[in-house]
């Protein structure tokens, strides 16, 4: 019994290792960088690439064109998305996803991690959670560092 | 190198704002198609609802009186300049009324009721009924004197960010009119062919279940039809439009 709860709590603790339990996790921004990893996690592109193309998640299509094959109804609100990671670094590519707002603060782009207490009226099933996870956004980022 | 791409998204900004300072219909942002269902006096689909408001308008209340029996069969003694100011401010009751408010007053004081319901469908097929009766003539909201209070605290509803997508109305419907989400093209969200009939949906909505559903998307807590919140936004949204000819039934996707 003992056993399986501190099983349990290891898992939790795994699965949330540095990011609270709505997968949120503290930031802080070095000029226009956020340049270590959120909550210490390691991004995987390929998981990246179907967040971005996803519209209940990453959503990124709806006002990004991504240099996908086969996807419809992409959206032209930003600049499309082919080559960014040859032009930004890893660092700005984070904050970008974090926190437009802080490159332009009348930015259309959502804050997908900004702190879930600043959001206004957030429907009850969203409440208290960021649009992306700490994980999802670190693979959403390794994802954009692949587009050279 | 910061500072460098900071400064160009933000001229981009501004010239997109410029770009959207003339006052547009979602009307014209319609592929051509659809401009001609909505032109079309017997293919409009919105027309089903003007029909519906207009067998209501000419249904005895409890007191007798039908809509019809004060404001003429077909509604010709209404004043088509008067729908065209609403919502106006009510000297005695100190608030806006909206146009579906103005309709449910009337039946409750001037037919004795049942009451209608601010959300149920017989006030917005009246709504749309009443407005028709208006088609043509531009939208002229008042906002001076007692109003100017209601439109600003619409205004600033209309530029908050809302929801866990966090994003404020005018952020699509200002600063990106004409570009594309998700493959629509987006409008300047503008109020003059409300009640409007939605093809992606296959029901007309008015103001508020416009409003609802634009919140829905930001993943946000929608006010109620009705609220006073939605009744401010709807004379911001109403008088940012002044001018525009009133469509109703639009047809929108
Ligand atoms: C509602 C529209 C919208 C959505 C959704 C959106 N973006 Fe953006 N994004 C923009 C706009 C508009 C810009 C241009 C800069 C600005 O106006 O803030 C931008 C800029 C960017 C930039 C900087 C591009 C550059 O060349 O500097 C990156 C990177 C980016 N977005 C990535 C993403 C990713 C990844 C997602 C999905 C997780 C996403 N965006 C979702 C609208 C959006
Ligand atoms: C017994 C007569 C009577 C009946 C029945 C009646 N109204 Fe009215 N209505 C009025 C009067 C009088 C006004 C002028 C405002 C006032 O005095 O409250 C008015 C005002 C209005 C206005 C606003 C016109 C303006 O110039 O601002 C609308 C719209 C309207 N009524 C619609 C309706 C509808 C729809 C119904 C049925 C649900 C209805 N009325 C039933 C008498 C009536
Ligand atoms: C993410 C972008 C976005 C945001 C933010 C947004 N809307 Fe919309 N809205 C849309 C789209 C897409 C449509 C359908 C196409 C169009 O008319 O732009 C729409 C349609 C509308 C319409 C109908 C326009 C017509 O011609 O019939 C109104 C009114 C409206 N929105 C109001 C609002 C209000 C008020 C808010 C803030 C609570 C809001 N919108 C926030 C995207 C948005």
């Amino acid at each position: 019994m003992a056993c399986a709860l501190f099983l349990l709590l290891a898992l939790a603790s795994s699965r949330f290792a540095g990011a609270d339990e709505a997968g949120y996790a503290s930031w802080r921004a070095r000029g226009f960088e956020i340049p270590e990893p959120l909550g210490g996690r390691k991004g995987d592109p390929a998981r990246g690439r179907a967040i971005a193309s996803d519209g209940a998640r990453g959503n990124c299509l709806a006002c990004h064109r991504l240099p996908l094959e086969g996807l419809e109804a992409q959206g032209d609100l930003g600049p499309p998305l082919a080559g960014i990671g040859a032009r930004q670094t890893v660092g700005m590519l984070r904050l970008h996803v974090v926190d437009q707002s802080r490159f332009n603060p009348d930015t259309v782009m959502p804050g997908f991690h900004r702190r879930p207490e600043r959001l206004h009226r957030v429907g009850k099933p969203w409440r208290g959670r960021p649009f992306l996870t700490a994980q999802q956004i670190e693979d959403v980022v390794a994802w954009l560092a692949t587009l050279k | 190198m910061m500072r460098w791409r900071f400064i160009p998204l933000t001229l981009l900004g501004i010239a997109l704002t410029a770009g959207a300072a003339g006052v547009r219909s979602g009307y014209e942002y319609l592929l051509p198609e659809t401009r001609a269902l909505q032109d079309d006096d017997f293919g409009n689909p919105g027309l089903a609802m003007v029909d519906e408001g207009r067998a209501l308008f000419q249904r005895a209340g409890a007191n007798g009186k039908a809509c019809a029996d004060c404001h003429g069969t077909g509604g010709e003694r209404l004043d088509v300049h008067a729908i065209a100011r609403y919502p106006v401010f009510d000297q005695e009751r100190k608030r806006p009324i909206t146009l579906r408010e103005r309709i449910r007053l009337c039946r409750s004081e001037k037919q004795a009721g049942p009451a209608l319901s601010y959300a149920g469908r017989k006030a917005l097929a009246l709504e749309t009924f009443v407005r028709h009766l208006a088609r043509g003539q531009p939208v002229a909201v008042e906002i001076g004197g007692p109003m100017a209070a209601h439109y600003e605290a619409g205004r600033k509803l209309f530029h908050t960010r809302w929801g866990q997508v966090d994003i404020a109305c005018h952020q699509c419907h200002d600063n990106h009119a004409g570009q594309h989400f998700r493959g629509q093209t987006l409008t300047q969200g503008q109020t003059n062919g409300l009640p409007a009939y939605r093809l992606a949906t296959g029901e007309v909505a008015g103001a508020h279940e416009r409003f609802r559903q634009c919140m829905h998307k930001l993943r946000a807590e929608p006010f109620a039809i009705g609220s006073p919140e939605f009744i401010d936004l709807e004379v911001y949204a109403n008088a940012r439009g002044n001018g525009l000819p009133i469509e109703t039934p639009g047809v929108r996707y």
